[in-house]
């Protein structure tokens, strides 16, 4: 990326921020809240997640048997089947369906996958009415906008800006105001609507292959009426939204509108199996007695391919497949709290599982104006009610993209520094992130060189127009002695000690941070344990962050070797560095073979994981001698489940400890470092600021600790390690 | 459970998702519904034993007219569920479907004995009558809602109340 598009790129953001930023994240917050709150108040959760993620594995598995059972039970029901391949063929077939009624007016209820293929612009080319009747879908219409969410597609849109433009398009007799206002003149406009309709478009949410029956999931109520009310019905589906039968439907139905809007069940679930015995209603006529006797019901279904049979054939891509769009990703992003799908998203799908989609759909270069966004903060993953590894894709289309480039001239330049397995091409800010063990350790070598040469005046302009390193942000400082020489002259361990524990020492522990090394040897020791180090080493999460998977699986088997004969003596690693420690436990299983990563996973554990149970069961603590402190642990970290013995050990040794609750700090490795981004970060950041100001504050992630410092201007943060281990040694004996 | 607190139950779901429940019995039914109804009112027939319209001024004989006129809605549903406060309407010939979702008033006579203890029995149960044959219906679950024009409104499509009549059958 060049300077000029990066500032491009910032521009957008910032546009995206002023005008949509305020209302999505109020929205987007609030259902986030209310997910959490009912998910937590559904003890069957988890259980309901692994039956929903076999069912879905099983039925794309299957689903060329699927799409044939489905036909067949449609068929026998009197309805019609149409596989398109893509969106242009499913748009003709509805409307050749229409041609067929002399039909002008369309009633739509809500559908992404319409919105995929452009249907209601397509037919209204034709000549059409087409009239979306979910009311958000309405607006959207209505303001010639795309969806900024998959659940919600206009809820970018504040009540203000909704009043302003239906009273611009409709000028009533009173300016319609309030939100009640609003949606009694959208019921009795679209009612009218539904009345006259020739056509009624659905999608649906799942199709039931074994009945060939669809199920719709609504809160309005204007799938129902769009759905029975004209004779004629067409529903769009996604192959990907067949399972085979009801059977296999009640997970879905626990988790869908939990994980959309925190509702326990949706106002309206509907099972159709079409064509329905409910009577049609002709308004025309409005003394012909209903009877469903002479009914000429006519229903079709709409199976939409459009890359999908590409992508379950895609290894990475097909877990998208998996998706039942409650948008519980999109909620929980902290970017995407901040801009919204105009910004994260392409035109339909948006946020973390927007690439999927785009990238299955369009290929990997359509999510080029938001894939980056993803920063693999991982606070999705555990929001998705069919546990799709979100991030993972990111990575990999981010990799896909990054070598559809032309070399750049400097290229050859920077290739003989960089030691990375990147093909060329790769994009000048990401392989400087990529790489930044050989920056570390070229900076380190010249320590206190680097450190003045990085406050010269000008040099901060320099590191923005090269590697994009936005100017506002301060570089954390290189040590003059890293943890490695420290180490050297420290080697010796108790004599008592008969257990031998392994120090994990990160890049950042190294070169940044050794002080937060130097206490967890203290504290080890201090336990009785034989220390040992091992070699410093990158752990891949840098080039991962940056789409370059060839380096990071060179790092990772490099990691694996260097661990291989600790772990084989079951002797623990203790990892100091959180984001490294997800590493090992999620992400290595996609680099290395599936028994290298078990075995990772297995021997390694998080300091204080490792010590918090031994100080607990030493009983000389004299507690209460603390205080208050906040302790913001990495989003990786809370994904992964390993903040709570940190808590415990803070206390255990007496303190009042309070946690952060924000989705993720927003530095997020090197994002917030990065120009294009340093608004977004800092945007995101503002939530957790209150959090972190006014009481001593610990940080466990080396880019959280950057952060912090920024946000409230003030000291670096420590580990907590270092509190704990300076407790420990003050408060007992 | 016993149908006595299955019904307690589905009271308490209920009016968490703003469902007004009323319980009665067959020989009181005409009066209850009468207070609960706004007239003009339609309605399908209710397959409950000692049970009907007849009696009543629900208009049964349905036209556009009158189903675009009415303020309340009568219909029978097949079961509720006690956990969530939810009634399975059929989607039958007689137009229980639009009579539940036109009026802004909808009614729901639900027999006490038809309360099933959570969702998964239920869809068990439509499962079963899926099996028998093509059926369809809707779980629904108190009055029709939006968020979408910048607050929590009631009554967009479908009704804005939702009032339950549970008949003691037993
Ligand atoms: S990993 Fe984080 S940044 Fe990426 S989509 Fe998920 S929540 Fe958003």
């Amino acid at each position: 990326m060049t300077e000029e598009s990066r500032r491009q790129t910032a521009a957008r953001i910032r546009d995206v921020m002023t005008t949509d930023g305020a209302a999505v994240n109020e929205q987007v917050r609030n259902l986030n809240e209310n997910r959490y709150e009912s998910v937590a108040a559904f003890d069957d959760y988890e259980s309901s997640r692994d039956r929903a993620r076999k069912i879905k594995e099983r039925a794309i598995e299957d689903l060329p048997t699927l799409i044939e059972t489905v036909t067949e039970h449609v068929e026998a029901n009197g309805g019609h089947v149409h596989v398109a391949k893509d969106g242009a063929e499913a748009n003709r077939y509805v409307q050749d369906v229409l041609d067929e009624q002399a039909g002008e007016t369309v009633v739509k209820s809500k559908s992404m996958t319409t919105e995929e293929i452009g249907l209601r612009e397509h037919l209204a080319d034709e000549g059409a009415d087409v009239f979306e009747t979910d009311l958000g879908e309405f607006v959207i219409q209505l303001a010639e906008e795309s969806p900024s969410h998959i659940v919600g597609p206009s809820l970018h849109k504040s009540r203000e800006e909704i009043a302003t433009l239906f009273n611009e398009q409709f000028d009533p007799d009173s300016p319609l105001e309030t939100p009640a206002e609003l949606t009694a003149f959208a019921r009795e406009y679209l009612g009218e609507r539904m009345k006259e309709a020739d056509l009624g478009i659905t999608g649906a949410n799942f199709v039931l292959a074994e009945s060939g029956s669809i199920v719709l999931v609504t809160n309005e109520g204007n799938a129902r009426k769009s759905a029975v009310v004209p004779d004629t019905h067409v529903a769009v589906a996604g192959i990907e939204k067949l399972i085979p039968s009801i059977e296999e439907l009640h997970p879905f139905l626990e988790l869908i509108a939990r994980s959309a809007t925190g509702q326990d069940i949706a106002q309206y679930v509907s099972l159709l199996t079409p064509p329905v015995k409910t009577p049609t209603l002709d308004f025309d006529r409005p003394d012909q007695p209903i009877d469903a006797s002479d009914d000429d019901r006519e229903f079709h279904l709409v199976l939409l391919d459009n890359g999908r049979t590409a992508m379950r054939e895609d290894p990475h891509l097909r877990e998208t497949l998996y998706c039942i769009r409650c948008g519980a990703c999109l909620n929980s992003c902290a970017n995407f709290q901040q801009v919204g799908g105009h910004a994260f998203g392409g035109d339909t799908y948006t946020g973390g599982i927007g690439t999927g989609w785009v990238a299955g759909i369009d290929g990997p270069d359509a999510t080029a104006g938001f894939n980056d966004l993803c920063t693999s903060c991982s606070r999705c993953v555990p929001n998705c009610p069919v546990k799709i590894d979100i991030p993972w894709i990111n990575t990999v289309v981010r990799e896909r993209r990054n070598h559809g480039k032309t070399p750049d001239a400097v290229d050859h330049l920077i290739d003989p520094l960089v030691p990375d397995q990147e093909a060329t091409g790769l994009d000048r800010q990401k392989r400087f992130f990529g790489n930044i063990d050989t920056v570390l350790r070229l900076g380190s070598s010249l320590a206190p060189v680097s450190n003045w040469a990085l406050s010269l005046p000008g040099v901060d302009r320099l590191l923005e127009s090269t590697v994009g390193i936005d100017r506002r942000r301060s570089l954390p400082h290189l040590a003059t002695e890293t943890f490695a020489s420290w180490w050297a002259d420290h080697q010796e361990n108790p004599d008592s000690a008969d257990t031998t524990v392994h120090l994990f020492v990160d890049l950042y522990t190294n070169y940044l941070y050794p002080e937060r090394g130097k206490a967890a040897v203290r504290l080890l020791r201090e336990l009785d344990l034989s220390v040992e180090v091992t070699p410093v080493l990158p752990s891949g999460r840098a080039p991962l962050s940056q789409g370059m998977i060839s380096t990071a699986t060179e790092q990772a088997n490099e990691v694996a070797e260097a661990l291989d004969s600790s772990i084989a003596a079951e002797e623990p690693v203790l990892v100091i560095e959180p984001s490294d420690l997800a590493l090992f436990r999620s992400e290595y299983s996609k680099l290395l073979p599936t028994e290298t990563a078990a075995k990772i996973e297995a021997g390694t554990v998080g300091i204080l994981e490792y010590v918090t149970p031994l100080l607990k069961s030493q009983s000389e603590i004299e507690s209460g001698a603390s205080g208050e402190i906040v302790f913001h642990s990495n989003c990786q970290q809370r994904t992964a489940g390993f903040e709570e013995p940190t808590v415990e050990a803070l206390e255990a040794l007496g303190y009042d400890v309070r946690t952060t609750d924000v989705e993720c700090c927003g530095m997020a490795g090197s994002f917030g470092y990065k120009s294009q981004f340093y608004e977004l970060s800092m945007a995101v950041g503002g939530d957790l600021e209150p959090q972190v100001t006014d009481t001593e504050v610990l940080a466990s992630g080396t880019s959280c600790v950057a952060q912090i410092e920024s946000l409230a201007d003030g000291d670096e943060p420590p580990h907590p390690v270092e509190l704990v281990e300076q407790a420990w040694t003050e408060h007992t004996r | 459970m016993d149908a006595g607190a299955e019904t307690t139950q589905f009271e308490t779901a209920a009016a968490d998702h703003d469902l007004a429940v009323t319980r009665t019995r067959a020989a009181s039914f005409d009066s209850t519904l009468d207070g609960i109804v706004e007239y003009p009112a339609v309605g399908v027939s209710l397959p409950i034993d000692g049970v009907s319209l007849a009696e009543t001024d629900v208009e049964t004989t349905l036209t556009p007219r009158k189903l675009d006129a009415a303020r309340t809605g009568v219909t029978p549903v097949s079961f509720g569920i006690a956990t969530l406060g939810t009634v399975f309407i059929e989607g039958s010939a007689d137009g229980a479907e639009p009579v539940s979702l036109f009026p802004e008033r909808h009614v729901a006579v639900l027999a006490a004995s038809d309360v099933c203890p959570e969702l998964a029995a239920a869809v068990d149960r439509f499962g079963e009558e899926l099996a028998a044959g093509p059926s369809s219906g809707v779980f629904a679950t108190g009055p029709s809602a939006t968020a979408d024009m910048g607050g929590h409104v009631q009554g967009v499509h479908g009704p804005s109340e939702v009032h339950v009549i549970v008949v003691a059958d037993r």
